[in-house]
């Protein structure tokens, strides 16, 4: 009884904390000083056409490098919890026959608008870490259709390994020949809204998509090949 | 009229959201509980494609209600192999 007291106490607590919050929150008329900059100048600062992209990649790059860092983080633990050990010997379940026909022909036209996804990141919204999701989706859609087949994992290692290291490389090298970490005039901007424009955006972009399409897929692939007694 | 119009789908799918919350968190059945938590995602990315932001939303999308559920599903299965 007393503990439901306390409980009770505490979540009134916290809704109290968050009423006043609220009572206060008002809406912000106008723009604050960094965000009028973002709009006013990142277009013509930038050259992307999707002014997210403009400050996901170029103004605030080193978050997205962290972020990419920490699914990596997740990716590595998963691997060395979720042991893969021997294959199970009891082949699974054939999946049904409509399944496996599907499979193949949505396969390659996810994998193409992923690949779209990340490679428009600059013009239309999404980029690399949504296109990566919808690479590692089809592959989802490829274990379902194909149970008893696996793909080599070494592969999602060195792409992701290869992807992770020049981006890196890429942001050092903005460092030495232009404006700072990750500076998008590297090379020239371009004209708005091409395929080929907004700097090193799309070349980062192509690479994040890799990054997280393989990180996402590991983690897949992690846990559909670990026995089935392996986790405690 | 159209903000009207969509003030109006943003509570219905509010409420849709918070139905499915509820769902996830009291069915006895897992499976449907992680299916449950997947729709609140969804509801939760059409929101933000509501609120005009649809990068947002595709992340939403694609890993809250795609991905999350498939890794749910598998960690799943392997509990309940475990405990037969």
């Amino acid at each position: 009884m007393i503990k439901k007291l306390i409980f009770l106490a505490l979540i009134a607590g916290v809704g109290y904390m968050f009423w006043t919050g609220l009572a206060e929150y008002k809406a912000a008329e106008s723009l604050n000083r960094i965000s009028s900059y973002y709009a006013q100048d990142g277009l013509k600062e930038v050259g992307a056409a999707n002014l997210v992209t403009a400050v996901v990649v170029t103004y605030r790059g080193l978050d997205t490098l962290g972020e990419v860092s920490i699914l990596f983080l997740t990716a590595s633990i998963l691997g060395f919890f979720l042991v893969s050990g021997k294959e199970p010997k009891i082949p699974l379940q054939d999946s049904s026959e409509i399944l496996k026909t599907a499979s193949k022909l949505l396969e390659p036209i996810i994998l193409l608008f992923g690949i779209y996804v990340f490679i428009n990141g600059h013009l239309t919204p999404g980029g690399g870490f949504q296109g990566g999701a919808i690479l590692a989706s089809a592959l989802i859609l490829a274990y379902l259709a194909n149970p008893n087949e696996g793909i080599n994992k070494s592969i999602f290692r060195i792409t992701e390994s290869i992807s992770g290291v020049v981006f890196v490389i890429i942001g050092i090298l903005g460092i030495v020949l232009a404006g700072g970490f990750l500076d998008n005039r590297l090379i020239p901007v371009g004209s708005i809204g091409d395929l080929i424009s907004a700097g090193i955006i799309p070349i980062i972009y192509i690479f994040v998509g890799m990054k997280v399409g393989a990180e996402l897929s590991s983690i897949v692939t992690n846990l559909k090949h670990s026995p089935k007694n392996n986790v405690e | 009229m159209e903000t009207n119009l969509n003030i109006f789908l943003a509570i219905v799918i509010g409420v849709l959201a918070l139905v499915f919350a509820i769902i996830a968190i009291y069915h006895k059945k897992l499976s449907i509980a992680i299916i449950a938590s997947g729709a609140v995602s969804l509801m939760a990315s059409i929101l933000f494609l509501l609120l005009a932001a649809p990068d947002v939303a595709m992340t939403e999308a694609a890993i809250g209600s795609g991905l999350s559920v498939i890794i749910f599903f598998y960690a799943l299965s392997k509990i309940r192999k475990q405990h037969d």
